[in-house]
């Protein structure tokens, strides 16, 4: 038998963790309206996914998110959230006024399920983007003074 | 110096030890947040904000600009840890 990473460890690490822990992420994300979880639990999810990945796969990563790319993609999450905010305001609403967002939908409640879905997605990109940044600044770093 | 700032931690310590025990029971209904805040929170948040969770109500409704601020500081934090992850390690060798 084939090993792709190396050992059996490695790939079972590979094909069957990273797979359900970000499809789990994703669930998290998603379902963060109705059950427990939302933006902080699936990006640390996400964050995991593609840190075992990457430890799997060493230099030759497959999600090529690193150093200041996750950086300004931690920004941009941050970006995201306050977006939503100012985007509720220029429509006549309060600050994170969901109800005022200008979707093809007219039902206040299913609105405000896009709106918290909005920032959920904003929170999950900064803390994944946030964790993969200090890990690549761990790990990376070191590379870096190695040679 | 190094007594100094001993005597300030433990007095610190001592501070929150002591505070600490006027805190509310966890748990307790009389206190003061399980009688005004938390029935607020069960009764009308379903009316109010239309979601079907208290926890996501009161993040992304009632404290939202709250949550607004935890991004940013993550955000802030990790930008900061990236920074002098990296300012360490260059001095070493080329940096980066």
């Amino acid at each position: 038998m084939k090993h792709r990473f190396g050992s059996i460890v490695l790939d079972t690490a590979f094909r069957v963790l990273v797979p359900f822990t970000l499809l789990y992420g994703f669930y998290v994300l998603v379902h963060g309206e109705y059950s427990p979880g939302g933006g902080f639990q699936a990006g640390a999810l996400l964050a995991a996914g593609v840190l075992i990945a990457r430890l799997v796969q060493g230099e030759e990563a497959v999600y090529d998110l690193s150093g200041n790319k996750a950086v300004v993609l931690a920004g941009l999450g941050a970006g995201l959230y306050a977006l939503i905010g100012f985007i509720t305001m220029v429509f006549g609403g309060k600050f994170l006024e969901y109800g005022r967002l200008p979707l093809s939908v007219h039902d206040p409640a299913e609105l405000h399920v896009y709106g918290i879905l909005g920032i959920e997605i904003g929170v999950t990109i900064g803390v994944m983007a946030t964790i993969i940044a200090i890990f690549d600044a761990l790990t990376r770093g070191e590379d870096l003074y190695d040679d | 110096m190094k007594k100094l700032g001993a005597l300030l931690i433990l007095a610190m310590i001592g501070i929150f030890c002591y505070t600490s025990s006027g805190l509310p029971t966890i748990s307790d209904p009389k206190s003061p947040p399980s009688q005004h805040v938390s029935p607020r929170y069960i009764e009308k948040s379903k009316i109010e904000t239309g979601s079907p969770n208290f926890v996501t109500a009161v993040l992304a409704d009632y404290r939202g600009y709250d949550t607004l601020g935890e991004t940013t500081v993550i955000f802030v934090a990790g930008a900061a840890t990236v920074m002098i992850l990296r300012a360490g390690k260059g001095k070493g060798g080329e940096g980066k």
